[in-house]
């Protein structure tokens, strides 16, 4: 089973990377650019097919150490 | 004093560490590796040295909060044993919460490598009895993450319980954001623990100890380290 683990920062958060990223963005006269915050992705395999176990796992990986929930939120998709 | 320097791979300052803690101490210090589930009976302070753990991968410290040595640090900060953090150390103690905050990336987008002036703000610590409340002393950087933030409420605990140890400030002593290098929430370089008993900090004292290299302003860390457990015993 795929999974993907999507983690941001959360609103508030100074990310001098995605204000770089932002200004790279402008100075590439790339239009209409109003803001960039940069965020990290994991595509998980998981093994078997149960769902709900899968789901259970992928959210423990996420609290225990894909994000840093003092600054980060995270998303959980199955696909 | 009985010290132990967790040592995981990619850290690259544990033998600056060993060498101030042996001169300061006249002890050898235990290297344990970061797959030994056990300190060394007796150990006093615990040690968790800067570099670049893992990589830096996922996020500074991250993976080595999770190591399997973390768990005896964990239990000996629970027991009020002695833990010291530097630099890539302070990051982990903060991933591994014992130490509340994070360390974000420089506001200034790059790797800071100098010195800086630390104001130290208390003198009644383990950590700080070698110093005098209010005094500057000098000791380098180098990191590229060491702007401490924490949420308001966690940043205002902090302050009104004496928490800040050290604050990065000019040569005499003020706060001035030119010399917050990072910049950190309130120029915070180093924070206590609500227990007291475990510090992270992101200048590197253990490199300013020998008048060979400089400035000796690091020893006043170690020295108080060790007539705390003098005084102890």
């Amino acid at each position: 089973m795929k999974a993907r683990v999507t983690v941001t920062l959360k609103s508030g958060i100074l990310d001098p990377q995605g204000k770089a990223i932002e200004g790279a963005l402008k100075s590439l006269g790339i239009a209409g650019v109003a803001s960039v915050r940069q965020g990290k992705v994991f595509d998980i395999e998981i093994e078997g097919r149960d769902r709900k176990a899968a789901q259970a796992a992928l959210e423990q990986a996420a609290d225990k150490l894909l994000a840093n929930s003092l600054i980060e939120n995270y998303q959980v998709e199955l696909k | 004093m009985n010290s132990a320097v967790v040592v995981f791979p990619g850290i690259n300052r544990e033998r600056d560490m060993a060498r101030a803690l042996r001169l300061a101490s006249g002890c050898e210090p235990a290297m344990v590796w970061h797959a030994d589930t056990a300190l060394p009976g007796g150990t006093d302070l615990v040690v968790v040295p800067g570099g670049f753990s893992y990589g830096d991968y996922l996020r500074c410290g991250a993976i080595a909060a999770r190591a399997p040595i973390m768990d005896a640090v964990r239990a000996h900060a629970g027991r009020g044993g002695l833990v010291l953090g530097v630099c890539n150390g302070f990051q982990i103690l903060c991933e591994a919460g014992l130490l509340p905050g994070v360390l974000m990336r420089n506001t200034a987008m790059k790797f800071i490598c100098r010195d800086v002036y630390l104001r130290i703000e208390r003198s009644d610590t383990p950590f700080t009895r070698g110093y005098n409340a209010g005094q500057v002393i000098r000791v380098p950087v180098a990191h590229g993450e060491g702007n401490y933030i924490a949420d308001d409420a966690t940043i205002a605990r902090l302050e009104g319980e004496g928490r800040v140890l050290f604050r990065y400030a000019d040569p005499g002593g003020a706060l001035d954001p030119a010399w917050n290098v990072n910049g950190a929430t309130n120029a915070i370089a180093g924070v206590l623990n609500e227990g007291g008993n475990v510090l992270g900090l992101m200048p590197h004292p253990e490199n300013h100890v020998e008048a060979v290299l400089g400035p000796t302003d690091g020893r006043g860390l170690f020295a108080g380290l060790v007539d705390h457990f003098k005084q102890a015993a």
